[in-house]
């Protein structure tokens, strides 16, 4: 068995408003940061699994991303393979 | 004797309003009982409320943890066997993320934790709590949240409105709606909606904190008197 880690970014989706990004995004520019035309602010999981390959430990992340890590109704979810152990 | 409807109400790590809700099941003539979020029993209860709070300290999504908790598999079925279940704000939260509401709450359009009584017009009588009220009618009940938004997909939102699922929506005191009177933002000034049958409705404002009128206003009596009517009615045992 391998331990595989993955990085699983989840993101409110495009259009859904999303008012801690506003947030950061206004208090940018009092910082001295101008041009800042959009901030979204999402989740970063980072995980690590046993499987006996690298498929079977992906198809467990992405049915985890979509049961529980994220939300379909509001949230993309995106998974990145990071290291092999 | 006439026998009293026994309501659940299920305490979940970082439920807060749980010995409210039991508090006012019992002043409004029930038989409260405490239900335990890790047990696979809900005591042969006639109806089932998700109390407010922030459960699993909302970590990850509000009630995304509690809504995979071992006695939601009861709930679930509870609920689909016709069963009244009551979700109270983070309750509401949880019947969304559990897959037995449609939709999911998120935070306040105004970035802000909203604390006020509220104007609720009543959208449907036909739920388990608003059997005795009239569409159209007025309850006043208060709100305490920092994600109690609701939206949904466009084909969800088609749903609920055009099957008749929104059961409260944010009004002035004259029943009229406006964004003044939103106090979330929520989509179509939705404070709380149902399933198809009727018998699981969710909704953020708090009932249980408005049945006793030495504390604040009683919209919240109607409600409980409907959910205690039903569960007499033991359409889920």
């Amino acid at each position: 068995m391998t331990i595989y880690t993955f990085e699983v970014l989840v993101s409110l989706k495009p259009g859904l408003l999303d008012p801690q990004g506003k947030a950061v995004e206004g208090s940018l520019p009092a910082m001295g940061f101008d041009g800042v035309v959009d901030v979204r602010v999402g989740k970063h999981i980072k995980l690590s699994v046993e499987a006996p390959d690298e498929a079977a430990a992906t198809t467990q992340v992405h049915e985890m991303a979509t049961k529980v890590l994220s939300n379909p109704v509001i949230e993309d979810y995106e998974v990145l393979a990071v290291a092999a152990s | 004797m006439t026998r009293l409807p026994r309501i659940g109400v299920v305490t979940f790590p970082g439920s807060l309003d749980d010995a409210d809700a039991r508090r006012a099941v019992e002043s409004m003539g029930g038989d409260a009982v405490a239900l335990w979020h890790a047990d696979h029993d809900l005591a042969g209860v006639d109806a089932v409320i998700l109390p407010g709070g922030f459960s699993y300290g909302d970590y990850l999504r509000c009630g995304a943890i509690a809504a995979r908790a071992p006695i939601m598999d009861e709930v679930g079925g509870f609920a689909r066997r016709g069963g009244p279940v009551l979700g109270i704000c983070n309750g509401f939260q949880v019947l969304c993320e559990a897959g037995l509401l449609d939709g999911a709450l998120v935070r306040n359009a105004s970035l802000r934790f909203v604390c006020e009584d509220v104007w609720l017009r009543v959208e449907t009588a036909q739920t388990s709590v608003t059997l005795g009220l009239t569409p159209g009618e007025l309850v006043q009940i208060p709100v305490k949240h920092g994600e109690g938004r609701w939206v949904a997909t466009a084909e969800q939102l088609d749903r609920v409105e055009g099957e008749g699922l929104v059961v409260f929506r944010y009004s002035g005191r004259d029943g009229v709606l406006s964004d003044a009177a939103n106090p979330n933002g929520a989509t179509n000034h939705i404070a709380g909606i149902r399933n198809d049958a009727g018998n699981v409705v969710g909704l953020m404002p708090h009932p249980e904190h408005a049945v006793d009128p030495d504390v604040g206003p009683t919209g919240g009596q109607p409600l409980l008197a409907s959910l205690l009517e039903t569960a007499l009615a033991g359409v889920g045992a």
